[in-house]
């Protein structure tokens, strides 16, 4: 039975067993909105909205990465706006203290990603609860951020015009900001890791079982590390993507988290962990995006709007569930009608076929 | 095993997933597709666009000032729009400007929550030919054409000391319950307040203590039971903020203080009323908030028009509040501090939430 259905699946074509997931039909979602809201909003179809899209998307799409391989490993990072606060103000305030930029930089990214670190070691070899770990480190790190910059508020305009000038560069008249290109990189570099190689298959195992994984060889302390470290580095790119297109102030990116989990969730990735993909991901932060920024372009208010994302969140997770508990329910009630018979019968038969084959013995 | 459960009969789940949710957005997209945007107005400024975007909805002071846009469009034949982040972070406003360039919208007045953040959508907002109007707290100046605000920060500081004085005299100790502590328009009243009485000769107060309610009424209460308690001496209290001024009135009318302790600052006349007549004040003052809406309507008006292009000495008509003249860095003020007693307080009451 087993060898059968795996082997009916290899047969099929790639392409026709990729359509058929979780993630084909997300993407089918997105194409979807992305039609009804060029159809029916006269503005939304312009190179004005993708630029402005994407950019204000780039911190999500950024976070949903690590994000990704976290959850899917069962653990969850709460404290990621916090390491872009942090990263964001070590750069407004070093410009302030009058440092060169490439040196904020390259600073900021340090503490971003030293951030990650202590995550990774508190929760990999101490052995904390991820949840209780990055509680503490978002409230930590968004003090030290108050620290850092004070109630200074240090723009863009503060750093050399080559740098937030690149962040604004379109390709061409598409009106895709360049950017976005960084982005795909570090998307396809996650896609590989986490579904080509052996540390993220090892993910997955992670997910189901830790004892499971173990067993099997996995080095789940070190894996869990540097999925923290991973998380803080990439936060800190956000952090200096922040303070180039918006602002570096002590409450920049604050919610941010809640944001990136909520996308990552709505793209198919399960809160238990074992479950998930890049591309879905991806896809869940670009349907979150798209409604928002098309409601927005109808002013229609935002308490509206986090009621819609909201319900979506809910309906995208509980749906399948909802299903499934039906599914089961039926085969329980099927199970039931017919098993006690099918059993009856089956012994019945063995024990006719023994008896007969001793008789003719 | 984990393939089979991942693969198998899971149609029928996806496509009722796919169904929930594309049905989900759907309705959310098409439901609001009746408000069809405004086209791109003609030489005259009727039927222009104009949109608010004040520092975060759901305040009931922004209510107040809004309602006053509102009739002052309503008034010019603009077509007017509101929108705002449901909290006030320093870049949350961003998105809510580039969809009023998007929009074409050809007025924004914005009340930043941080002077820089909104500066580069505000430009894109200029390049696409919008004017734009700064209320209650300004962006860079480059960033904007005017700057509207209620009354000039030293009326504001001297109106209060003026008070305090009438109450309590020029000695004794006295203490600011403020709002939060980074507010850039709170530490502006507390710094020209400072500067005032050290250069007025009459006010010899002690100025002991200045406390930070975080515009929270509980914390707020909370900061005006610790200032009698640690200062018990303390002859007068100063609070520029409507939420710690009735909150710290609310506290002085069940104490033992009450009458012994004046209190004054900027407060609402709706909210105040019971505690000026049970005798816990005497005096408080403020503006009128929908003034300022208005006022930026009309403004609005005069600048789209060409009759205004933010130069000092300017000019221009605002309806019901007379002529305004454009001062320094193309700031407006509304007008004057309005101060309330037992007396007038009947007549100002609609001010309020």
């Amino acid at each position: 039975m087993t060898e059968s259905t795996t082997g009916m699946h290899r047969r099929a074509h790639p392409v026709v067993t990729w359509l058929r997931s979780r993630d084909a039909v997300l993407v089918g979602v997105l194409l979807l909105i992305v039609l009804i809201a060029s159809l029916a909003l006269p503005r939304f179809a312009s190179p004005v909205t993708v630029g402005y899209l994407l950019l204000n998307a780039v911190p999500i799409l950024m976070i949903a990465l690590p994000m990704t391989l976290i959850i899917i490993t069962g653990e969850i990072d709460l404290s990621v706006a916090s390491i872009v606060g942090m990263s964001t103000a070590t750069i407004g305030s070093l410009t302030l203290a009058g440092w060169e930029f490439l040196p904020a930089v390259a600073m900021a990214v340090v503490v971003g990603t030293l951030g990650g670190v202590l995550n990774g070691v508190l929760i990999a070899f101490v052995g904390l609860p991820s949840l209780a770990v990055t509680i503490g480190t978002l409230a930590l790190y968004r003090g030290l951020t108050l620290v850092f910059i004070g109630d200074n508020s240090v723009s863009s305009s503060s750093y050399p015009p080559e740098f937030p000038q690149f962040i604004n560069l379109k390709l061409g008249a598409t009106g895709i900001p360049a950017v976005i290109l960084i982005v795909l990189a570090f998307i396809v570099l996650f896609s590989v890791v986490l579904h080509l190689t052996p540390f993220g298959r090892g993910l997955y195992a992670l997910g189901y079982s830790k004892d499971a994984a173990t067993f099997v060889g996995i080095k789940v302390a070190r894996s869990k590390f540097w999925l923290f470290v991973a998380s803080g580095f990439v936060s800190a790119l956000i952090g200096v993507y922040w303070a180039l297109y918006y602002s570096a102030r002590s409450d920049s990116a604050t919610g941010l988290e809640l944001t990136v989990i909520a996308a990552v969730l709505l793209g198919g990735v399960s809160i238990f962990g074992g479950r998930g993909t890049v591309v879905g991901a991806i896809t869940g932060v670009l349907i979150i995006s798209v409604i928002n920024y098309a409601l927005r372009l109808q002013r229609v208010p935002d308490v509206v709007l986090i009621i819609i994302t909201g319900t979506l969140l809910i309906v995208s997770v509980v749906a399948p569930s909802v299903v499934d508990a039906v599914r089961r329910r039926r085969a329980t009630v099927r199970n039931r009608r017919s098993l006690p018979q099918g059993s009856a019968r089956g012994d019945h038969g063995v024990e006719h076929s023994t008896s007969a084959h001793q008789e003719k013995e | 095993m984990e393939l089979l459960r991942n693969n198998r009969g899971g149609v029928r789940r996806r496509l009722l997933t796919f169904a929930a949710v594309s049905t989900v957005a759907a309705i959310a997209l098409t439901g609001c597709t009746a408000a069809a945007p405004a086209e791109e107005g003609s030489g005259s400024s009727e039927g222009a666009t104009i949109t608010f975007i004040p520092k975060n909805l759901n305040n009931p002071y922004i209510t107040l000032e809004l309602s006053g846009a509102k009739e002052a469009a309503e008034e010019l034949g603009f077509v007017y729009n509101e929108a705002a982040p449901l909290d006030a972070g320093a870049d949350s406003q961003i998105p809510f400007i580039q969809t009023e360039v998007q929009n074409g919208t050809q007025i924004i007045a914005v009340s930043p929550n941080d002077p820089n953040a909104v500066c580069p959508a505000l430009e894109d907002a200029r390049a696409g030919g919008a004017k734009i109007i700064t209320f209650d707290s300004d962006s860079a100046v480059e960033c904007r054409d005017i700057f509207i605000n209620q009354v000039s920060v030293e009326l504001v500081a001297a109106g209060q000391l003026k008070q305090l004085f009438d109450q309590i005299g020029g000695t004794g100790e006295i203490a600011i319950l403020s709002a939060t502590a980074a507010a850039p328009n709170q530490n502006a009243w507390i710094e020209a307040m400072i500067a005032e009485i050290e250069a007025n000769p009459e006010y010899e107060w002690d100025l002991v203590a200045t406390v930070y309610g975080d515009d929270d009424d509980t914390k707020s209460f909370q900061e005006a039971q610790g200032l009698l308690q640690s200062y018990p001496n303390l002859k007068g209290i100063i609070s520029p903020t409507t939420v710690g001024i009735a909150a710290t009135a609310r506290y002085l009318s069940t104490s033992e203080y009450k009458g012994q302790v004046a209190l004054v600052g900027l407060g609402l006349p709706g909210q105040m009323k019971e505690y000026l007549l049970d005798g816990t004040v005497e005096g408080f003052a403020l503006w009128d908030p929908s003034e300022v809406g208005y006022l930026a309507a009309y403004a609005g008006k005069a600048l789209l028009e060409g009759t205004i292009t933010g130069a000092e000495g300017e000019t221009f008509e605002a309806g019901k509040l007379g002529t305004y003249t454009i001062g320094k860095d193309g700031l407006i003020i509304v007008g004057e501090l309005l101060e309330f007693n037992a007396e007038n307080i009947d007549q100002y009451e609609y001010i309020s939430f």
